[in-house]
């Protein structure tokens, strides 16, 4: 499978990964390379077989569905690149 | 047995514990002639964050403990920790500029167990970025260096745990934590002449680690000994309800299972692992470290993983995806970095622009990729695909198991250590064979294990793996006690740092 440039761009545009245009070209080529190694796996026949979820046959654990801790926001926020009034600030998302 | 004559910082832990215990040094002692050790070695790039109050305090109270009479076996041992963990108010930054600045205001439960436990934490260590990495040079801090020295290049200790392999392997301290997705603490083990073991998956608890890929992902020791290697592991193994994958089950005392007595075992040698083009050093030390079991008393017989030459591609699948999904969080609102905007940037610029700025080049493609093969449309053809051939490979190990093998003996590396920067212009393809014999380890869940066995004509540590059945790291350490012995390895890089 050959990537070519849009694809390259729409996969970083959903990776939400700024690619320079002129840097597209060869992030193409990378993932085409990649991807071209993968293609093994189509030589395996995997009929009736089903992808694997968990490497330990167990079942997960369920707890009860309660409060724990909370009463942290100086914590949670202690480490934000822009934290006002108790919030995370991002730039405006409504018009 | 008295105190070894040799630099404290050289010691192994077992003989730390034992001169700790009769009061023949102290952890604070201890801890200086490591810390004195770590100033001398900046060379090597192995520790990225110094942590010399901490570990001062911390080996004061192990000496208060050891004196009550209350002494772990990791009590006042000195330990360098991976910077993939998260320690509570010490930068932890997975050797990202994403997380520059980044201080967890929590312990991961490691590093808690191994804190409650006694131990003593000297600093962080370098790695590759996010773990993704085989040499060490995808880091934000520089490269790690291999002590390992035989002319003027300087070798890459492996990755992704090469701070950790660097400074066990140069006595900067006695063991320090690793992580291993796809062979990153088997590997720099090998090219450092260390032991490293990947627990089996869910034995030792993720929670406070830096995600990578979360189905693969398990922390481990990396130690000069497999005796250390089963008291450091111990020490963080263990059920934590934090860890909803942690398994439920009791841990069994790995020290004590270290009899030396592997008679009648039986002992698998995968006749996949046999790549064409492999070394013939690699292939002697694989036939000599087969001869040194059978010496031993075990039956050494020729087994088949059919599907072997599928799991790197499938793991460059399955990892990525994961990595693609849990480095969504890196997005410049809740910790790290965040880009500076232009005047009109709205919030997808900001995302775009601080993930472009803070993840470097190996992370990006890999986010990229993972975000490819789960995009839709291919989801099935790769991902899916990929997940399905996964389980067709525990499936091998599962017969192979089934069919009364106890361990599966194979090459830790197709190489020994090469040069940093050799692997720089080639394609990241070449960079992902690396983790030929480990990665299929991981994508099973199994438990495998590095051990140096041998040196490389050019002088350079070679090692071999043990992989063991799920949750008999007891029974696989006791294999690897038994190689080690018999190999006798005890040499050590010559000081340039």
């Amino acid at each position: 499978m050959s990537i070519d440039i849009d694809t390259a761009r729409r996969v970083a545009k959903l990776a939400r990964i700024r690619v320079e245009e002129a840097d597209l070209p060869a992030l193409a080529g990378e993932l085409s390379g990649i991807l071209t190694f993968m293609e093994q796996l189509n030589e395996v026949d995997v009929t009736g077989v089903e992808p694997m979820t968990s490497v330990t046959p167990m079942r997960l654990k369920r707890r009860k569905d309660e409060v724990t801790d909370g009463n942290i926001q100086a914590q949670v926020l202690k480490n934000a690149p822009d934290a006002r009034e108790g919030f995370f600030a991002v730039p405006k998302v409504v018009e | 047995m008295s105190a070894p004559m040799t630099a404290a910082n050289s010691w192994t832990i077992a003989a730390a514990r034992d001169a700790l215990r009769k009061g023949e040094i102290t952890a604070t002692d201890l801890t200086m002639a490591c810390l004195t050790a770590i100033d001398a070695g900046d060379d090597l790039g192995a520790f990225v964050h110094k942590t010399p109050e901490i570990a001062l305090e911390q080996a004061r109270a192990a000496d208060a403990r050891i004196k009550a009479g209350d002494a772990p076996a990791m009590c006042g041992i000195p330990l360098g920790i991976k910077d993939l963990f998260c320690t509570k108010g010490v930068p932890s930054q997975a050797a990202s500029n994403i997380l520059r600045g980044f201080k967890p205001e929590y312990e991961s439960t490691v590093t808690t167990k191994l804190f409650d436990a006694g131990a003593v934490m000297l600093g962080k260590l370098n790695m590759d970025e996010f773990a993704m990495g085989s040499s060490n040079e995808t880091s934000c801090y520089g490269n790690a260096v291999n002590p390992w020295k035989v002319d003027d290049r300087k070798l890459t200790p492996g990755g992704s745990s090469g701070g950790s392999a660097a400074a066990v392997a140069a006595d900067l301290c006695l063991g320090a934590t690793g992580t291993d997705t796809g062979g990153s603490i088997r590997q720099p083990a090998a090219f450092t002449g260390i032991v490293g073991i990947k627990p089996t998956y869910g034995r030792v608890s993720r929670w406070g680690v830096v995600a990578f890929a979360s189905s693969l992902d398990q922390a481990g020791p990396m130690t000069k000994t497999v005796r250390d290697a089963a008291i450091f592991l111990q020490a963080m193994a263990g059920h934590d309800p934090k860890d909803s994958t942690s398994a439920d089950l009791a841990v069994p005392d790995f020290e004590a299972a270290l009899t030396g007595d592997i008679r009648g075992k039986k002992i698998g040698l995968p006749r996949e692992y046999r790549m064409d083009g492999m070394p013939a050093e690699i292939d002697k030390l694989w036939a000599d470290g087969a001869a040194m079991l059978k010496d031993a008393g075990a039956e050494i017989v020729d087994i088949s993983l059919p599907h072997t030459k599928y799991a790197l591609p499938a793991y460059y699948v399955i990892a990525p995806a994961e990595a693609s999904s849990n480095l969504a969080r890196y997005d410049g609102v809740r910790y790290g970095h965040r880009a500076k905007l232009a005047q009109g940037d709205g919030i997808t610029e900001m995302y775009e622009k601080t993930r472009a700025e803070g993840f470097g080049k190996e992370v990006q493609r890999r986010v990229m990729i993972g975000t490819y093969v789960l995009s839709a449309g291919f989801y099935d053809a790769y991902y899916n695909r990929a997940r399905k051939v996964r389980a067709l490979i525990k499936r091998d190990f599962d017969e192979v198991f089934a069919g009364g093998v106890d361990a599966i003996l194979t090459p830790a590396t197709p190489s020994a250590a090469f040069g940093l920067g050799e692997m720089s212009s080639a394609d990241p393809i070449e960079m992902y064979l690396n983790d030929v014999f480990t990665v299929t380890v991981n994508l099973a869940g199994l438990p495998g294990v590095a051990v140096p066995v041998g040196l490389s004509a050019q002088g350079l540590p070679l090692g071999l793996q043990l992989i063991g059945r799920p949750w008999d790291e007891g029974g696989l350490l006791n294999h690897a006690y038994v190689l080690e012995r018999a190999a006798g390895f005890v040499a050590k890089p010559a000081k340039w740092w």
